[in-house]
């Protein structure tokens, strides 16, 4: 309104005024920025670093050089490559079961037609608030009368429980966005249940299907509460309960191979993240109510 | 067409496995759980029924009380700290970055996604006193302020893990509340600011209580998440120094596996659930009274 009337040195002292009054919210934007970033540049860094190096350098310090042993050696004598590996054996079998069976569970729920479906959707939902600890010791007597401690099978069966209730309420919700006519005009033109559900719904849930895979991802790849009650030797560790061990074994703290494992592990998500982030976001707010 | 959608061989086949999954592994086991509570023992010494008497061993464990308080403790403060925080983030995202925001909303979110026991250790080194000197103890002599034992305190350590918490779930309560903000009508916004109101005002009485269902579905994730902490202090702390660090998880993790106590364990995970429920409902009623009156 006033710039009509304003010479220009005038509208000059304005956008001045203006870019000192953000300075402050700038300054404010790069320490969150230093903060959230900092951490994981000196991880990255300390990967890099010789033992001597981190007794006798200062943190701020450059690695001397710049070689990977360290990673050599979280991966040789650390067994990272082990801990990686029970954790990929883990989380893949979990991830395919829990999309097929939530996804199998959220299209009877959702789009077929019968009663008692509501409050079946409803005892799935109330799994969510259920703590883990309230599972552990009765699963523990399971898994043991049942023989399948010292396999993956405790875990995987542990994780597709867990991720049924978040995945089936998702997937129920991304299945009522679908108009009803779509089905509808499937069954009259003689679509069988099976057909409409593998050639019609599935297609059409493509994404949601997408988001609620990766953020199961994340809560059974960062999980350690179910892994470690269920892996009770070290040939069955993954890879958080790996690193959690990664001081003990030599006794004194090797910092070398330590950082080294811990970059491995926040790079292989940061990696994804990257790649996905806007889809990780969504997913995980909307999978808040899991707590 | 009733008929395809309503075949009941169909709705077996589709959602009976999930069903069975889900009740054998999460139903049953709650049941079987609140039995345990009635016994002592574990698998190798067998089991005895003892009635009550885990209950009273409960209220009478002066380490058990203080996992409680520990627990409800931090649970208070962190949920303080995240839902502040976040709401400020996303106060800024808003109106300090507005269509900016992408890159450091995407920026801050990332330690949300990072394997806690990594941050855990990390948050360790960074912490240290002995053998190195982490970069905040290197920061302090710089200040001539003398280096703290920070994961040796139980003072310290406490807030250390608070600190690391914070650190990893306020990028995700920024977004949570950034999505409550982009809610708010932008015309309510346009017409609070012809009417005179900016600034402090703005925020103070036309966004927070526009924004109050999903500060309060915020405030409820948050208790229920923090009461429910369990990686962060095992791999930051693990507990201690001695129990000063333990909440009610970790509490119910030792007894039953490190102690092999299964009916005691057990009785100690009720309590948590007991304890999450009640939090709950306690905020649900006292936001209801706060609705009505104001």
């Amino acid at each position: 309104m006033t710039a009509l009337t304003s010479s220009t040195p005038d509208r000059r002292k304005n956008r001045a005024v203006r870019a000192l009054r953000r300075l402050p919210l700038q300054i404010a934007i790069a320490f969150l920025l230093v903060i959230v970033v900092y951490p994981l540049v000196w991880m990255l860094l300390g990967s890099f670093k010789q033992q001597s190096e981190f007794l006798t350098e200062p943190f701020w310090s450059i690695p001397r050089e710049w070689s990977f042993d360290n990673y050599v050696s979280a991966f040789v004598e650390g067994g990272l490559g082990r801990y990686m590996l029970n954790s990929v054996l883990a989380v893949v079998p979990s991830l395919t079961l829990v999309l097929v069976l939530g996804m199998a569970a959220a299209f009877a729920l959702e789009v077929m037609v019968w009663k008692g479906r509501g409050p079946i959707l409803l005892l799935f939902l109330a799994g969510i608030m259920i703590p883990a600890q309230m599972l552990l010791l009765p699963l523990f007597t399971i898994y043991f009368r049942l023989h399948l401690t010292g396999t993956l099978w405790p875990l995987i069966i542990t994780y597709t429980a867990l991720g049924l209730p978040l995945t089936v309420f998702l997937m129920a919700t991304y299945l009522r966005a679908i108009p009803r006519e779509i089905f509808e005009a499937a069954t009259i033109d003689g679509a069988g249940v099976f057909r409409i559900f593998g050639l019609i719904a599935v297609p059409l849930v493509r994404n949601g299907l997408f988001t609620v895979g990766l953020v199961q991802f994340f809560f059974f790849w960062n999980d350690l509460l179910i892994s470690l009650t269920f892996t009770n030797s070290d040939r069955l560790r993954t890879v958080q309960v790996g690193l959690l061990n990664f001081t003990g074994q030599y006794g004194a703290i090797d910092y070398g191979p330590m950082f080294a494992g811990i970059s491995v592990n926040v790079v292989g998500t940061l990696l994804i993240y990257l790649f996905l982030n806007q889809q990780v976001m969504r997913g995980l707010a909307s999978g808040a109510v899991k707590g | 067409m009733q008929k395809v959608l309503g075949d009941k061989r169909a709705i077996l086949i589709l959602l009976g496995p999930a069903l069975l999954v889900y009740t054998a592994v999460m139903l049953v086991p709650i049941f079987w759980s609140a039995g345990y509570t009635l016994f002592d023992g574990n698998l190798v010494r067998g089991f005895e029924f003892v009635g009550i008497d885990n209950y009273v061993e409960f209220f009478q464990d002066k380490t058990a009380l203080e996992a409680v308080f520990f627990s409800l403790r931090f649970s208070v403060v962190e949920t303080v700290l995240q839902v502040a925080v976040g709401y400020a983030l996303a106060l800024l995202y808003v109106f300090g970055l507005r269509r900016a925001s992408s890159l450091v909303r995407t920026v801050v979110f990332f330690p949300v996604i990072l394997p806690t026991v990594a941050v855990a250790l990390l948050f360790r080194r960074f912490f240290e006193a002995a053998p190195t000197t982490g970069p905040v103890n290197s920061f302090l002599e710089i200040l001539h302020i003398p280096g703290i034992d920070w994961l040796g305190q139980a003072d310290s350590s406490f807030w250390v893990i608070v600190l690391m918490e914070l650190w990893r779930s306020m990028g995700f309560y920024a977004v949570l509340l950034y999505a409550g903000l982009l809610d708010i009508p932008d015309d309510i916004i346009e017409s609070a600011r012809l009417d005179g109101a900016s600034g402090w005002r703005l925020v103070r009485s036309i966004i927070v209580p526009l924004s109050l269902p999903v500060l309060l579905s915020a405030i409820i994730f948050s208790i229920n998440g923090t009461l429910k902490v369990f990686d962060t202090v095992v791999a930051l702390t693990n507990g201690g120094p001695g129990t000063a660090t333990t909440p009610l998880t970790l509490y119910m993790f030792r007894t039953s596996f490190g102690y092999g106590e299964f009916g005691y364990g057990s009785t100690v995970a009720l309590m948590l659930a007991i304890l999450c429920l009640l939090v709950t409902i306690f905020i649900f009623r006292s936001s209801r009274r706060d609705v009505t009156k104001g």
